[in-house]
C-alpha cells in the first residue's frame, strides 16, 4: 500500500525485536470477544486512478459557483484568490507543520501569525487580535462568553441583524452554560432598537455589519448605551472585504471584534475550512480565547515569535481555561495573511470599490424590475430584494435557468416571515453580463 | 491546574555565531516583517478601478489609514518561501508527537480538495445543484460509522476539542430530556486527559471529579464504581489512554456507568491505534470524536484547520445537532432545522469542514478495509518497537508493559544527569528532529510521549532510535554541554519565552519617529 | 519575629497580631519557573480555609493558591500584580501576595513550622 513504507520483512524484524510472535499480541489488552477479525465492511484500498474516479464522480454532481451568474453571499463570499496564495499554502513547511509548540523550528509560522495578528488588529481597528479561531459563527460565540467574564454577568443581547446561524450558535452555548442570550426579532431593515434592551444585567450586546440583510449600522450609538451599562459591544462582520471600504468596528466603539475571514485567501469550500477573526482591545486580552503569537528575543538576542500567553488556555487551565479551543485555522490564516499582503492597503481599497460599485450596479438592475424592491439604504457588497413571488420557488427556477440569484431568507429562518425575500450578493468577480442574466432572468420569472 | 513548570528563558547568553553581512548562513535566512518591507501603496494584485458611480455606503466610508503593507508578487513569494523553511514539518523529517499522529498527508487529498466541483461550490447554494457534496458527506459519515460500529454521525464540529463540546452537549440534551439537568452535573475525567476535555465539559456548566489511574497506568472499572454517583452524568475517557495504554477495563467500565444511568464519552484522539482492529461502539461507548486531522490524514496547517466529526451509540443520536445529510436513495438532503425538537442546537454555522471531507474520504478510500488495518497494525508496531529498543537507557512509568501506538517514558532516567526532559528534547533538535510531546500527560514526570505512526520506513525508525540512543548515552556520560544550550544548530536558539509573556507584544507598532 | 507557618500546598501564613501575610514558598516559586502574571483576591473578600484565594501563573503553568486560614482580605500586594517576578525574587519578603484577617487563629496549630515544612519538602524529593 503506496502510504505504508513498512514490508514484511521488516514487520517481522520489528515483531522479533519486540518480542511477540504476531502483531495481535500486541492488541491483546483488547477484550478477546470485541476484537474485529473480520475485515471493515468497505471496499479494499484503492489505487490513486479509481480514489479519482471516485471522487470526480461525486465533484461532477455538484454545479460550481464559476459556472454561471452566482451572486450568493450570506456568509460565505466568491473572491478572486490570487494564483500565488495556493502555491504558497501547499508549501510543504505550511501545509505540514504543527501547532508552533517547539518556536526554534517553527519561525515560518510564528512570524506569520505575528503578521496575521497585526493585518487583523489593523483591518477591524482593534488593539490586539489572536491567532485565528474555526470561523466567524464560533468566534462570535466566543465572544460572548469573553464578554460574560470581563463583565462578570451572563446575559447576551443578539441583534435581529445577525447571521441567523450564528445567532443560533450563540444560542446554543448560551443555553448550555445556563447562560441567557436575548433574541430579537430579525431585523431586515436595520429599524430595531437594541439601545432600549441593554440593561445592567447585560455583558453584551452583539451586532453585525454589514448585517446579514446587508445594512451598514451604526455601532457608535450603541456602544454608547453598552458602555453606560457597564456591558460590552461585540461587533461581527462576515464579508472582511467589507473593511476596505466601510468605518471599522473598532473606530466605532466596538470592544470585540469577531468575523469571517474566508473572503481573503479562502474558497468557498461548501462551508469550511472557515477562518475566525477576533479582536479586542488589550486590556482585555487575559480573558481573550486562543493562541496568541508574540514578540521575543532568542539566547543570541535576535527578533524571535513565540506562543505566548498560554496560562489562559486548555493545556495548561484545564477546566479552568478560557475556552476549550486548541486548534486554531492556521492554514486558512496563512491564505488570508498572504492574499492581504499581495493585495496590500490600496489593492484592498481598490477590490472593496469594486465590489461595492458592482453590488451598487445589480440592486439598480433588480430595483428596476417591477415587483422587485431593494430594502436597503446603506449597503457593501450585499443587499436584500423583496418579490412579489415566492423566494426559495423563484431561486430554484432562478437556478434552472442557470443564475445563482442569492439566498431565500427563510431558508434560515423559516416562518419568520421572510418568504418573499432574498439575500443579494455582488463581488468583483461578477461581470456586467452576469448580472445583465440575472435581471433578465428574473425578470423572466416573475 | 498543570503545574509542572519549567525554565523559560536560557540561563546566559553564549557568544553570537560568526556573523555574516545579511546575517543569513547560505539558505538559513533571515526575514524582515512584511510591515517593515512593503508599502502601503504597493501592490501584487492588478484590480480595475470601478467607473464612477454613486456611493451607497451612507455616512460610513472609511477613511484614514488602515495600516496594510502591500508587496508586488515576487517580493511576497519570497517572503513567504523564506519563512517557510524556518519550519520543521512531516514532509522533512519523522514528526514523534504523540498524541499528534503526524502521519504523512497524501498529495492525492490535496488533489481532490481542490476539485472546483469541491471547493467552488457555496454551502448555501440550492441543495439540487450540490447533490455530490451531500453525498461525499454521507459517504464519509458511513465510513466513519463503520470503522467505530455507533449509530449515527455529526459531520459540524470543527476540530477535536468542538467535537467534544458537541458531545458532551449532546449528553446535557439527554439528561435534561429525562429531568435530570440540575441533578447529573459531574463529569469523571483521568488526570491524565488532555486539556480539553474537562475544559469542555466547565464550559457548559459540569463540574470534573478526578478518577485516578492506578500504578498500571488504567482506569480499573473498580475505581470508577467508587466515584459513580446519581449525580454523575458521564465519563470522558480517551482510549488508548494519553499514555498509549489501552484501557482493558472499558466494557465494564461502560456498564457501570450505564447501569447509573450516566453516559460514556470517548476521546477519540488516538484512534489511530485500534482502527480495524476493535469497534468503540461495541466497548459501550455512547459517543465519541473523531480528529481527521489526526487519524485520517488531513494536514496540520501549522495548527489548524483540523475537523472533528462525532459518532453517537442509538441512545443519544436522537440528541445530535443540526445539520445533517439526510439520504433519499441516490438523492440527498440537507436537515437544516430539527424536525423533532430534540437536536440540542447547533454547533457552528453551515454544514462542517468539507475540504477535510474531501481529504479525509481520499484517505479512506485509498486504504480500504485492509489498509486502514495495516496502518493501525504498523503504528503500533512501530511504536513499540522504539519503545524496546530504547527501554534499557529510557526509564518507562509503566516497566515492560507494551504500548498501543505511542510510547510514554519519563525523566527519571536524566536525574542524575541533572538534565531535563526539556534538555532533552531540545538536543533532538539539532540531531534534525523534532521533539516528541513533552510534559504531557501530567500524570508522569517530565513526561516524554513518541509516536512515530505507521508512516515511518523501518530505516527512517532505525536512525530515529540510534539517535536518540546518542543522545541517551550522551546525557547520562554527564556530556551536559550537548543539552543545556540547545538547540545550536536551529534557525533560533531557545527563546526567552518570559519576556514574551511578562512584556507582551502581540503586534507589529509603528515605531514613534525619531 | 513573626511566627511563619506553611501548608501542604506550599502557601505561607506570617502571623503578626490578628493579620497574616500570605504568600507562596520559596520552593514553590522554583517549581513554576519565572512568574509572568498574578490573579489578586478582592480586599474585603471572605475566604474559607483552603478555598482558592489567589492564582500565580508562570509561562508554562498555573497554580492555585489556597487560603491557609479562613478569614477576610485586607490587602493586596500591587508590587507583584505590577511585577510578578518579585515573588521568585523574594516569595517570603516582597514577594507577598495579600493579607487577612484571621478569623479563627487555632488553625494556625494544623500547619507546619518552618523545620517541619523543610523535612515535608525532603520527603517530596
Amino acid at each position: 500500500m503506496r502510504y505504508l513504507p513498512l514490508d514484511a520483512t521488516d514487520r517481522a524484524l520489528m515483531l522479533a525485536r519486540v518480542g511477540v510472535a504476531d502483531i495481535d499480541a500486541l492488541f491483546a489488552d483488547i477484550p478477546a470477544d470485541k476484537r474485529v477479525f473480520q475485515p471493515l465492511a468497505m471496499p479494499a484500498g484503492m489505487s490513486e486512478i479509481e480514489v479519482e474516479r471516485a471522487l470526480t464522480r461525486m465533484a461532477t454532481r455538484n454545479r460550481t459557483a464559476g459556472s454561471a451568474p452566482f451572486f450568493l453571499g450570506a456568509g460565505a463570499y466568491r473572491h478572486h484568490i490570487p494564483a500565488s496564495v495556493d502555491h504558497l499554502i501547499q508549501r510543504s513547511e505550511f501545509l505540514t507543520s504543527y501547532t508552533p509548540y517547539q518556536p526554534e523550528i517553527a519561525q515560518g509560522t510564528l512570524q506569520v501569525l505575528f503578521e496575521f495578528q497585526t493585518q487583523v488588529a489593523a483591518l477591524t481597528g482593534m488593539e490586539v487580535a489572536n491567532a485565528s479561531m474555526y470561523d466567524g459563527s464560533t468566534a462570535c460565540a466566543e465572544a460572548m462568553l469573553m464578554a460574560h467574564r470581563v463583565t462578570r454577568r451572563n446575559k447576551a443581547v443578539l441583534s435581529g441583524g445577525l447571521h441567523p446561524q450564528y445567532a443560533d450558535v450563540a444560542a446554543t452555548l448560551a443555553r448550555m452554560a445556563g447562560d441567557a442570550a436575548v433574541r430579537m426579532p430579525l431585523d431586515v431593515r436595520a429599524s430595531e432598537d437594541i439601545a432600549a434592551q441593554i440593561d445592567d444585567a447585560t455583558s453584551c450586546v452583539i451586532v453585525q455589519t454589514p448585517d446579514f440583510f446587508g445594512n451598514l449600522r451604526d455601532l457608535k450609538p450603541i456602544a454608547a448605551a453598552a458602555h453606560a451599562h457597564g456591558a460590552l459591544l461585540v461587533a461581527v462582520f462576515t464579508e472582511a472585504v467589507s473593511l476596505g471600504a466601510v468605518r471599522s468596528p473598532g473606530e466605532m466603539g466596538a470592544d470585540i471584534v469577531v468575523g469571517e475571514g474566508q473572503s481573503l485567501g479562502n474558497a468557498l469550500n461548501f462551508g469550511g475550512p472557515y477562518l475566525g477573526l477576533f479582536a479586542t482591545r488589550l486590556k482585555y486580552v487575559r480573558q481573550m480565547p486562543g493562541r496568541l503569537a508574540g514578540e521575543t528575543i532568542d539566547a543570541d538576542g535576535r527578533r524571535s515569535f513565540v506562543l505566548t500567553l498560554s496560562t489562559r488556555e486548555q493545556h495548561i487551565r484545564r477546566e479552568k481555561a478560557t475556552s476549550n479551543i486548541c486548534t486554531n485555522s492556521g492554514l486558512c490564516a496563512l491564505a488570508f495573511s498572504i492574499h492581504l499582503t499581495l493585495l496590500g492597503e490600496a489593492g484592498l481599497r481598490r477590490l472593496a470599490r469594486l465590489n461595492h460599485g458592482h453590488a451598487v450596479d445589480l440592486a439598480e438592475r433588480l430595483g428596476a424590475i417591477k415587483g422587485v424592491s431593494v430594502l436597503n439604504e446603506a449597503f457593501f457588497n450585499e443587499f436584500t430584494i423583496r418579490t412579489p413571488r415566492e423566494a426559495k420557488g423563484l431561486i430554484e427556477d432562478l437556478a434552472w435557468r442557470g443564475v445563482i440569484g442569492g439566498l431565500p431568507a427563510s431558508r434560515l429562518a423559516p416562518g419568520a416571515g421572510l418568504d418573499d425575500l432574498i439575500v443579494v450578493a455582488a463581488t468583483e468577480l461578477d461581470s456586467a453580463a452576469d448580472r445583465a442574466a440575472y435581471a433578465a432572468a428574473l425578470a423572466q420569472c416573475l | 491546574m498543570n503545574n509542572q513548570g519549567r525554565p523559560t528563558r536560557s540561563a546566559s547568553a553564549s557568544p553570537t555565531r560568526r556573523g555574516s553581512f545579511t546575517g543569513n548562513r547560505a539558505l538559513d535566512m533571515e526575514e524582515a516583517l512584511i510591515f517593515e518591507t512593503g508599502r502601503l501603496d504597493a501592490s501584487g494584485v492588478d484590480i480595475e478601478e470601478p467607473a464612477p458611480f454613486a456611493s451607497r455606503l451612507g455616512g460610513y466610508a472609511r477613511t484614514g489609514e488602515i495600516g496594510l503593507p502591500g508587496l508586488s508578487e515576487p517580493e511576497a513569494v519570497r517572503h513567504y518561501v523564506r519563512l517557510s523553511r524556518n519550519n520543521y514539518s512531516i514532509d522533512a523529517g519523522l514528526y514523534p508527537l504523540g498524541s499528534c499522529t503526524m502521519k504523512h498527508n497524501p498529495r492525492l487529498n490535496e488533489k481532490m480538495a481542490r476539485l472546483p466541483g469541491f471547493c467552488d461550490i457555496h454551502p448555501l447554494q440550492p441543495v439540487s445543484t450540490a447533490q455530490g457534496a451531500l453525498e461525499l458527506i454521507d459517504a464519509l459519515a458511513r465510513a466513519l460509522l463503520t470503522t467505530t460500529g455507533m449509530s449515527a454521525a455529526s459531520m459540524s464540529p470543527k476540530a477535536g476539542a468542538h467535537g467534544e463540546l458537541c458531545g458532551m452537549m449532546a449528553i446535557k440534551a439527554a439528561i435534561a430530556a429525562r429531568g435530570e439537568e440540575t441533578t447529573r452535573r459531574v463529569v469523571l475525567v483521568p488526570d491524565s486527559a488532555h486539556g480539553t476535555n474537562p475544559a469542555s465539559a466547565a464550559l457548559i456548566g459540569f463540574s470534573v471529579r478526578a478518577v485516578p489511574a492506578g500504578a498500571d497506568g488504567v482506569v480499573s472499572a473498580e475505581t470508577v464504581r467508587a466515584v459513580l454517583g446519581p449525580d454523575v452524568a458521564a465519563i470522558m475517557l480517551t482510549n488508548p489512554n494519553t499514555c498509549g495504554l489501552f484501557e482493558r477495563d472499558i466494557v465494564a467500565i461502560a456498564d457501570a456507568l450505564h447501569e447509573a444511568g450516566a453516559y460514556f464519552y470517548c476521546d477519540g484522539a488516538n484512534f489511530n491505534a485500534i482502527v480495524g482492529k476493535t469497534r468503540p461502539g461495541e466497548l459501550g461507548v455512547d459517543v465519541m470524536h473523531i480528529n481527521l486531522h489526526k487519524t485520517f490524514s488531513t494536514p496540520h496547517g501549522g495548527g489548524g484547520p483540523g475537523a472533528g466529526p462525532v459518532v453517537f451509540s442509538e441512545r443519544l443520536a436522537p440528541f445530535a445537532p443540526v445539520p445533517h445529510v439526510v439520504r433519499n436513495g441516490e438523492m440527498f438532503e440537507l436537515a437544516e432545522h430539527g424536525a423533532d425538537g430534540l437536536a440540542f442546537g447547533r454547533m457552528s454555522a453551515f454544514h462542517g469542514q468539507m475540504g477535510m471531507f474531501v481529504r479525509a474520504l481520499a484517505f479512506i478510500l485509498s486504504h480500504g478495509a485492509d489498509g486502514l488495518k495495516q496502518a493501525s497494525e504498523d503504528a503500533v508496531l512501530a511504536a513499540n518497537y522504539v519503545r524496546v529498543s530504547l527501554k534499557d537507557l529510557m526509564s518507562a512509568p509503566f516497566g515492560e508493559r507494551a504500548c498501543m501506538h505511542e510510547a510514554l517514558f519519563d525523566d527519571r532516567w536524566l536525574r542524575d544527569a541533572g538534565l531535563t526532559t526539556l534538555d532533552f528534547a531540545k538536543a533532538m533538535i539539532d540531531e534534525g528532529y523534532h521533539p516528541m510531546t513533552v510534559y504531557f500527560p501530567l500524570v508522569v514526570h517530565g513526561a516524554m510521549l513518541i509516536e512515530p505512526t505507521e508512516s515511518e520506513s523501518k530505516t527512517s525508525l532505525d536512525l530515529f532510535i540510534m539517535t536518540l540512543r546518542d543522545l541517551a548515552m550522551s546525557a547520562l556520560a554527564g556530556e551536559r554541554e550537548r543539552f543545556v544550550d540547545a538547540p545550536r544548530e536551529a534557525p533560533r536558539r531557545r527563546l526567552d519565552e518570559t519576556r514574551a509573556a511578562r512584556q507582551p507584544v502581540l503586534r507589529w507598532t509603528k515605531p514613534a519617529p525619531a | 519575629m513573626p511566627e511563619i507557618r506553611f501548608t501542604k500546598d506550599h502557601e505561607y501564613v506570617r502571623v503578626d497580631g490578628d493579620v497574616g501575610t500570605v504568600g507562596i514558598s520559596d520552593h514553590a516559586q522554583q517549581q513554576l519557573g519565572d512568574l509572568v502574571f498574578v490573579e489578586l483576591p478582592a480586599v474585603g473578600a471572605k475566604l474559607d480555609k483552603g478555598a482558592g484565594a489567589a492564582v500565580v501563573e508562570s509561562v508554562k503553568a498555573a497554580s492555585d493558591v489556597f487560603a491557609p486560614v479562613s478569614g477576610v482580605v485586607v490587602a493586596v500586594n500591587g508590587e507583584v500584580d505590577a511585577e510578578p517576578g518579585l515573588i521568585n525574587q523574594d516569595a517570603l519578603g516582597r514577594g507577598w501576595i495579600f493579607k487577612i484577617k484571621l478569623a479563627d487563629r487555632k488553625q494556625l496549630d494544623a500547619l507546619m513550622g518552618q523545620s517541619d515544612y523543610e523535612a515535608f519538602l525532603k520527603t517530596l524529593a
